[in-house]
This record gives structure tokens, sequence and C-alpha cells, in this order.
């Protein structure tokens, strides 16, 4: 019973934290939001220039940010050496 | 598992499966998909294949071995091209500006290092596929083996 009520606070407690950040996020779609800076702006005048691919997001992707796809096939690598690591032990 | 209505209908559609999975990757930098979508697709083909026939028939067109050098060598493009870069006096992963020539935005040849990345990607998410999914069906054979 005890537990059950400490368990009980303590998501209560997450369920505020989440509640107020949620309340305090910018709206969607505002211009006038901190996310509408001069990058998505850079990626989606210059990128063509730049990187000559037409889809912006490929270009985001694999080029802007290629080191961090490197690190998505890096942790999709070792997923997979572990899988079969573990899968052909027995 | 014997049934000539999937494996029929396998038959059929596995061509197109495969050509559209290989289009999603090659035009990842002209259109929706890119590497992973398409890389996705075309293990999907395979892995049906091997459930519509059987396991030893889809290890026949693409076996364990071969998936695994895949996998690897996918993942090798990827970063070799970012060492490629470092060689031609740039950052790791520099495309335009390490003198990787990008041509004519809007051809199938186009966009430098990014085209070959996403080969690199599609290639090792398709292997990725493939690989997990004889690893876990032949987990199972083993165990009755044992058994």
């Amino acid at each position: 019973m005890m537990r059950k009520l400490l368990v009980f606070i303590f998501l209560a407690v997450i369920a505020v934290a989440l509640v107020a950040t949620v309340l305090e996020m910018p709206p969607i779609g505002d211009p006038m939001n901190i996310t509408n800076n001069e990058v998505p702006q850079r990626y989606l005048e210059d990128s063509l220039q730049e990187t000559g691919a037409l889809n912006v997001i490929a270009s985001i992707i694999t080029d802007y940010r290629a080191f961090d796809t490197l690190g998505e096939a890096t942790v999709l690598f070792v997923a997979i050496a572990a899988a079969i690591s573990n899968l052909k032990a027995h | 598992m014997e049934d000539i209505i999937v494996r029929y209908v396998t038959r059929i559609i596995l061509p197109f499966v495969q050509l559209y999975g290989l289009y999603v990757v090659l035009h990842g930098h002209l259109s929706p998909g890119g590497g992973f979508s398409g890389g996705a697709i075309i293990g999907a083909s395979m892995i049906l294949y091997a459930l519509a026939f059987n396991l030893s028939a889809g290890s026949k067109k693409l076996s364990h071995d071969v998936s695994s050098a895949l996998e690897s060598g996918g993942a090798l493009l990827f970063a070799g091209m970012g060492i490629f870069a470092i060689l031609l006096g740039t950052n790791f992963l520099g495309n335009k500006v390490a003198g990787i020539p990008i041509g004519t935005p809007g051809n199938l040849f186009s966009s430098g290092a990014i085209m070959i990345i996403t080969f690199g990607v599609g290639v090792k998410v398709a292997s990725t596929m493939i690989t997990l999914f004889y690893s876990l069906i032949e987990g199972e054979d083993h165990s009755h083996d044992h058994d």
C-alpha cells in the first residue's frame, strides 16, 4: 500500500513536470519560433548549390549531418553484431 | 510450408519489389526515400523469398557469408567516403568542399558523395535485415538439432 502510494506520487511529479514542459513549448507553426533561425533557412536555400541534391532531406542526413548518420549506421552495425554473437553462442 | 498461392504470388511480385527498392535507394538524392527505406524494401523482399520458399532456397540466393560481407562493406563504404574526403584535404565526410564532382542537379549521377553514401546505407540496411532474419531462423533450427 505504502509502495503503491509512493509510486503514485512519483508518477504524479513526473506528470506535472511533463505537462509543465508541454505548456511552455512554443506554438506549432509560429514564424517567430526560435527553431526558425538561419539553419533551416540555409538548408532550404543553399542545399541545392552546396550539395547538388534535389532532396533536401537527403542532403541534410548524408551531407550536412553525415557524421550523425554514420553514428546511426554504427548503432545498427553494433546491434546486429551483438544479436548474431548471442544467437550463434549456443 | 507448402502453399502454392503464396509461392506463385511471391514469384510474380518479387522482381517488382526489388526493382522498387533499388529505385528508392538509387534515387535517394532526387526523390523521397533513401538508404534506410530502400534498403528495408530490398531486405523485406529477400525475407519474403525465404518465407515463401524455404530457408535453404533463400540461403542459396544470398548466403550468410555474402550478406555479412555486404553489411560490413556498406558501413565501410560510408566511412571510406569520409576518409576519402580527408585524403582530398578537407573535413571528414566533406562533399563539395572536398572537390567531389556534384554534377548537374536532377541527374541520376549527381550530388557526389550523397549518392555513394545512400547506396552504402541501402546495402547495409538490406543485408542487416537479411542477416538478422537468417540468424533468428537458423538459431531455431540449431536448437532443434541439439534436442
